[in-house]
């Protein structure tokens, strides 16, 4: 079995949940792995000690050039470090598509990129599972990692191990990277406009339709998205009578959500909403029309006036939270 | 400025259910409808809205077969000067790699500036464009929102970042950048654009023509394969809750904890 | 003794009064015709235009809607006001015409007019000349004090013009004042030296001028009379050159407009007039992108319009505070014409008109409705040149993203929602409903003799697939022997065209029309009133086609369909007209009597119904565009249903149905108003030969 790297992304000192999920699919390609942590950036010695109660290995490498993960330099620094055909994992959101495939090139391993699944490891051939056309059909694929491989995790699609309690040693690979040179410089983060919830980021959306009728009733909706750490999203008609902004509608002409939970309150589910809705959600529906479309897509349905139907999840969710804290 | 930006024809699937054909090796293809991938469209409107202002031409390329060549036609009748469709059988089940390879051979012929394609393909995975710049030895920047010219062949480019920022760099040219939708608002193509442009020739170079070695490319040069499609667990219709309001309540609670969604 | 001395036979510093004059006239009348020419230069450079034709039918309008004054009672106060004014104007043109040559010709009369008629027109000439002037005073109250609202300027469309409209009505009157000063002074004169004075209407301004006149010196009337005279002439020449710089242009090219106005109803202009079809193809711009892009009558239609505001007060676009307002389309392309083919200077040809004049959303803002074309009493169009403008953006590629995907789907799938073409019927498919009302296919298997066309929404969207069942049920029970196309129908294109993609409307059309000939059917019904106007004014060669409110109101008529009570007393009804069924193809009789054949319906009018009815939002593509407003159009319409004291709107159009269904929500109205079309209606209250439990059923499913 190839050598398994875990790429650690990581902020203010702090892992990405992803660690967890990327060392769930290093098990699932090899039972018996025990993967590495590669840790970039500047000053990540306390990052590195702390990742070693989860890695048997944690590779260091710490450099004011890449104190921003600007991809470019990365993967010339992997490039020189990685051993041949080992295989690199890390999470496939905007950094790891800005660094697996040309990685994957210039390591010439192959590149395997969004999946949600690691079937199994036959010799050197990997099977695994993907999506595609937003999530509506799943692939099988195999991948050949004779040579390597750079593979990218959906995340949340491998359940996170727990930290496995080793006590792993940081390797310092520093010096080890060579001269690194770019042509794409960092400049600046613009952080988004404060204020507004970015509903695209949500993992659990309360999305509220005509069903809420006046704009008064949206605390209904709220009290609830903040029982839940949920953010309130609506259809169409809530924004058309001005009680929410554009940004929070989902639709063909709003946004387009990926959650894991879309709690549909009286939403009819006419097409443009749910076009807005994808990457698969469990959705539940609560509508008093019990001929709402929006039960053909749902996964859990219940006719109910979510007037009245809300504010009772809301108590009863306060009531759990208030016991738990107890 | 010469612009390359390459696109791919898929099936229009976003109002349509998608099926499995009964082999299980291939989605029901019969009543699909096929259109541009939507963020090659973005990237061709990118490109010739910084063609209007850097002066140049803008060429869209495909790797593909004849029913391909319609992209092309839509994209030129945006404004896109040139269309170039790169056939032969021998790419037939090539990979994101593959594909990677064929268009480098035909970049090589070239001499671009700036080479754009879309994030990803509906039924891709986001590779491609940063395999060519890897391949070029281009740098590269993907989930690009927007581009600024900046003087001395350098571009300031801004990606889409988590939580809605947007990181800034500024990038040499030429590069290669990956266009997330959402940049700008492509304009629109009716039937009388495509006619207008339906006599224009397309240049349909082969592997052979573009120095490409057949070892690289197709199935057999393939790392990755797709083997077979299924359809995830998506149910008929809702799972209807028929019990009292307080059962519902409780229900629903389970539900959202087993998601992950109560912590 | 002397009489009193003429314009003509005097002498103005040192030069003789009929030179004096004629040189005036000559130059007045000079300096209007070049003025003239110029205003002119545009339209000879726009483009072409059909409106040669048919001269009995444009005479037809001109007595109707310019000489009878047809649509100016729709507004009693300004219209009668208008009415008055025009009616002295056509009785004060000969009197004027003789004014103007007695300056030169010494003591000259119309011919005809010197004996007992000339005497009766001297009375009725008075009365309109006190008349014209009395109303420019009311005008200028009323302008001044009591200021209608339609007539205030918004700020976003530019300056108040309500001094250039007083300074306008004050000129008039001065005119009328100075003819009576003139005829007053002259017939006082001639009472004074005991000579014959000629006819003076009782109570008339020149009447009464005359009487205080009698207490003047000859001297002084002398001088009024020679006075008013040049202050007449100077007025006259003044108002006729400074007319084509504003509203009051509309006194010379009325006529023109109303003879040739648009004649046929419900129809779209061609691209280009005299460009047929597959010549499309070597034309090289589409639509209105710049001024000569508009045609020769849509200019003077903006020369024409008097600023009455009448059909922004109409406009349901601007009344939900869209940034539409027809009246400011107009008048801003005028100022664009006038500033751009200026009357002295070079002309500036060729700038682009939206993004200077016009914006984007103004264009996408219509909902083609028809009111301000109703209301305009010049016969303005506006539906035209807004789809030539939205043809000139689409060429472009200047398509708001929300219209891109429908219109995308509408090209690759023949229907808005991007839906399967074999997904089209699905509708017939319910078991319930196939075993009890089975729908024919006409794929060449099957034959009847007439079409259902039911079109996208009704096909595709679940809450109007009701309409389409309902409309077979009724249909079935008519005795009709009808079937649908299934599969092979696409989009009637109705709003595709509307919204500027004239190439997509032709393709479905074709397909279309391929479609129902290959079909074999004789007759056509459907329940869409766009499909309707699509397949009765855009299409050719297509058997006849009625909306199912003519069918069923016919079928009522023979008895053929009898309707039951059912009604509990607590509904009332009001209809909602649909802009595509009432206004553009005036069916209004044949839904209300449908209604009142039900019995014990209560059934009331809303104020704006008929051929004022108001647009319940736009259908078509207009469902997916996203105006800017700050109110929707549709909740304005239900509050006036709340307001004419019904509870239950009814409506004839798929699309109505969705905006009011909508409208009822987002109003607040829910529990208080209910819609229902038509035909759901009849299906509900159908007598069936069938046992009284399966009828509750199918009602209760409705």
């Amino acid at each position: 079995m190839p050598r398994i790297f875990a790429y650690i992304l990581h902020k203010d000192g702090v892992p990405d949940d992803s660690f967890g999920e990327l060392l769930s699919a290093a098990k699932k390609i090899d039972p018996a792995a025990t993967p590495t942590a590669i840790v970039v950036g500047q000053d990540v010695e306390p990052l590195c000690a702390a990742l070693r109660t989860s890695f048997f290995e944690v590779w260091k490498i710490s450099n004011t050039e890449v104190a921003y993960p600007n991809a470019e330099l990365i993967r010339q620094a992997l490039v020189t470090v990685l051993p041949a055909n080992s295989i690199l994992l890390l999470p496939h959101d905007h950094f790891g598509i800005d660094l697996a495939p040309g990685l994957s090139i210039k390591m010439n391993a192959a590149c395997l990129s969004d999946i949600l699944a690691i079937e199994d490891v036959k010799g050197t051939i990997l099977a695994a599972v993907r999506q595609e056309f937003g999530g509506q059909v799943s692939t099988h694929v195999q991948c050949d990692i004779s040579s390597g491989a750079v593979i990218t995790i959906r995340p949340g699609a491998f359940k996170a191990l727990p930290n496995i309690s080793v006590n792993g040693s940081v390797v310092d690979k520093s010096s080890e990277i060579g001269t690194l040179t770019a042509r794409r410089r960092y400049i600046e983060t613009i952080v988004s406009e404060s204020g507004d919830v970015d509903i695209t980021k949500h993992d659990i959306l309360v999305s509220v339709g005509r069903g809420i009728q006046e704009k008064d009733n949206l605390g209904i909706a709220q009290e609830l998205a903040d029982e839940l750490g949920a953010a309130v999203s609506c259809s169409r008609p809530v924004v058309d009578a001005k009680w929410l902004e554009k940004s929070r509608q989902v639709g063909s002409s709003g946004k387009t959500v990926k959650p894991k939970v879309y709690l549909a309150c009286g939403i009819s589910g006419a097409f443009q909403h749910l076009a807005g809705v994808k990457g698969n959600p469990f959705i539940i529906a609560i509508n008093k029309n019990p001929k709402a479309p929006i039960f053909q897509v749902a996964d859990v349905g219940i006719v109910d006036d979510i007037l009245e139907f809300l504010p009772e999840l809301t108590s009863k969710i306060r009531e759990m939270h208030s016991v738990s804290v107890k | 400025m010469e612009i390359l930006v390459c696109v791919k024809r898929v099936p229009d699937t976003s109002e349509n259910e998608i099926a499995i054909n009964s082999a299980g090796n291939d989605i029901e293809r019969d009543d699909l409808v096929y259109s541009i991938n939507e963020w090659d469209n973005y990237a061709v409107e990118e490109a010739l809205q910084i063609a209007a202002k850097s002066g140049g031409n803008v060429t869209v390329v495909t790797v593909g077969t004849d029913e391909d060549e319609e992209v092309l036609r839509r994209e030129m009748a945006m404004g896109a000067t040139h269309g170039v469709l790169i056939s032969d059988e021998m790419f037939t089940g090539s990979d994101a790699k593959g594909i990677a390879t064929i268009l480098k051979g035909f970049v090589k012929k070239g001499n671009y500036d700036l080479i754009l394609t879309g994030v990803q393909a509906e039924d891709g995975g986001a590779q491609v464009g940063g395999m060519l710049a890897a391949m070029l030895d281009y740098p590269f920047a993907s989930l690009v929102n927007s581009i600024e010219l900046l003087d001395g062949r350098k571009l300031k480019v801004s990606r889409e970042i988590e939580g809605g920022n947007k990181e800034v760099s500024e990038i040499d040219l030429p590069c290669v950048l990956s266009i997330q939708t959402g940049i700008n608002e492509p304009r629109y193509v009716g039937m009388r654009g495509i006619r207008q442009v339906a006599s224009v020739p397309i240049p349909t170079p082969t592997a052979k023509e573009l120095g490409i070695d057949p070892a690289t490319v197709g199935a057999n040069g393939s790392k990755v394969k797709r083997i077979g499609y299924f359809v995830p667990t998506v149910g008929e219709a809702a799972e209807m809750l028929s019990g009292s309001r307080e059962e519902n309540v409780d229900k629903v609670i389970e539900l959202v904890a087993a998601k992950g969604g109560l912590k | 003794m002397e009489g009193i001395q003429s314009p003509a036979g005097s002498t103005f510093w040192f030069i003789p009064g009929h030179t004096l004059f004629l040189l005036m006239h000559l130059l007045g009348t000079a300096l209007f015709a070049y003025i003239v020419a110029r205003r002119l230069s545009p339209l000879i450079r726009a483009q072409s235009d059909a409106r040669f034709n048919r001269p009995l039918a444009r005479l037809q309008k001109v007595l109707k809607f310019w000489l009878g004054q047809w649509k100016h009672p729709r507004y009693p106060s300004a219209g009668t006001i208008h009415i008055l004014v025009f009616a002295g104007f056509i009785l004060l043109a000969t009197r004027a015409f003789t004014v103007l040559v007695s300056g030169v010709v010494d003591g000259f009369v119309f011919p005809g007019l010197s004996g007992e008629l000339g005497r009766v027109y001297a009375i009725v000439t008075d009365y309109a000349g006190t008349v014209v002037f009395l109303c420019m005073l009311i005008a200028i109250v009323r302008r001044l004090l009591f200021k209608p609202a339609r007539y205030a300027v918004p700020e976003k469309y530019g300056r108040a013009h309500t001094a250039d409209a007083t300074f306008l009505l004050a000129l008039i009157a001065l005119l009328m004042l100075v003819d009576s000063l003139y005829e007053a002074s002259e017939s006082a004169y001639r009472m004074l030296q005991g000579q014959p004075s000629g006819v003076t209407a009782v109570l008339s301004m020149t009447w009464l001028l005359k009487a205080w006149f009698l207490t003047f010196s000859l001297g002084i009337l002398q001088q009024i009379h020679l006075a008013s005279y040049f202050v007449h002439e100077v007025t006259f020449f003044f108002l006729l050159c400074y007319r084509p710089f504003g509203i009051q242009f509309h006194v010379e090219t009325s006529l023109f407009s109303v003879y040739f106005a648009k004649l046929d109803r419900g129809t779209v202009k061609p691209v280009r007039w005299g460009v047929p079809d597959d010549h499309l193809d070597q034309v090289k711009s589409f639509g209105v992108k710049k001024f000569e892009d508009f045609t020769w009558k849509h200019i003077l239609d903006f020369y024409s319009c008097a600023e009455c505001g009448r059909c922004s007060d109409n406009c349901p676009a601007n009344a939900a505070g869209r940034p539409l307002s027809p009246r400011f389309l107009t008048t801003k392309a005028r100022d664009y014409s006038f500033g751009h083919y200026p009357v002295f200077g070079p002309k500036n040809e060729g700038t682009p008109l939206v993004g200077s004049i016009f914006s984007e959303d103004q264009i996408w803002s219509c909902t083609t409705c028809g009111a301000c074309e109703e209301e305009c009493p010049l016969l303005v169009e506006y539906i035209d040149k807004i789809v030539d403008l939205r043809r000139g953006l689409v060429d472009d590629g200047n398509v708001p993203q929300s219209l891109q995907k429908p219109l995308k789907s509408l090209e690759s799938r023949g229907n808005p929602y991007g839906k399967m073409e074999k997904k089209r019927a699905d509708w017939t498919k319910g078991k319930e409903f196939q075993t009890a009302c089975p729908v024919k296919v006409l794929d060449g298997t099957n034959d009847a003799d007439a079409l259902y066309f039911v079109d996208s929404v009704t096909s595709y969207d679940e809450r109007m697939q009701s309409i389409a069942q309902s409309t077979a049920r009724v249909l079935r029970a008519s005795g009709m022997d009808f079937g649908i196309l299934g599969a092979a129908e696409k989009d009637s294109g109705h709003d595709v065209r509307r919204f500027g993609e004239e190439m997509l409307f032709a393709s479905l059309r074709d397909h279309n029309v391929d479609a129902i000939k290959a079909s074999g059917v004789r007759n056509i019904v459907t329940s869409d009133p766009h499909a309707y106007n699509a397949l009765k004014n855009d299409y050719r060669n297509v058997p006849r086609v009625e909306h199912t409110s003519q069918v069923i109101a016919r079928s009522v008529r023979s008895g053929a369909i009898k309707l039951d009570g059912g009604e509990n007393g607590k509904s009332v009804y009001t209809y909602h007209d649909p802009c595509y069924l009432g206004r553009h193809n005036q069916i209004y009789d044949d839904p209300r009597e449908i209604l009142d054949a039900i019995p014990k319906l209560k059934r009331v009018e809303m104020k704006h119904s008929r051929d004022r009815s108001f647009c319940c939002g736009g259908g078509g593509l207009m469902l997916f565009y996203e105006p800017q407003e700050d109110e929707r159009i549709g909740v304005k319409r239900v509050r006036m249903a709340a307001e004419a004291g019904a509870n239950v709107i009814v409506t004839s159009c798929p699309f109505c149905l969705t905006n009011i269904e909508d409208a009822i929500k987002v109003g607040g109205f829910e529990g208080k108003i209910t819609v229902v079309d038509l035909v759901e209606l009849v299906d509900q209250h159908l007598v069936r030969e069938k046992p009284v439990a399966e009828r509750d059923q199918v009602a209760a499913s409705v």
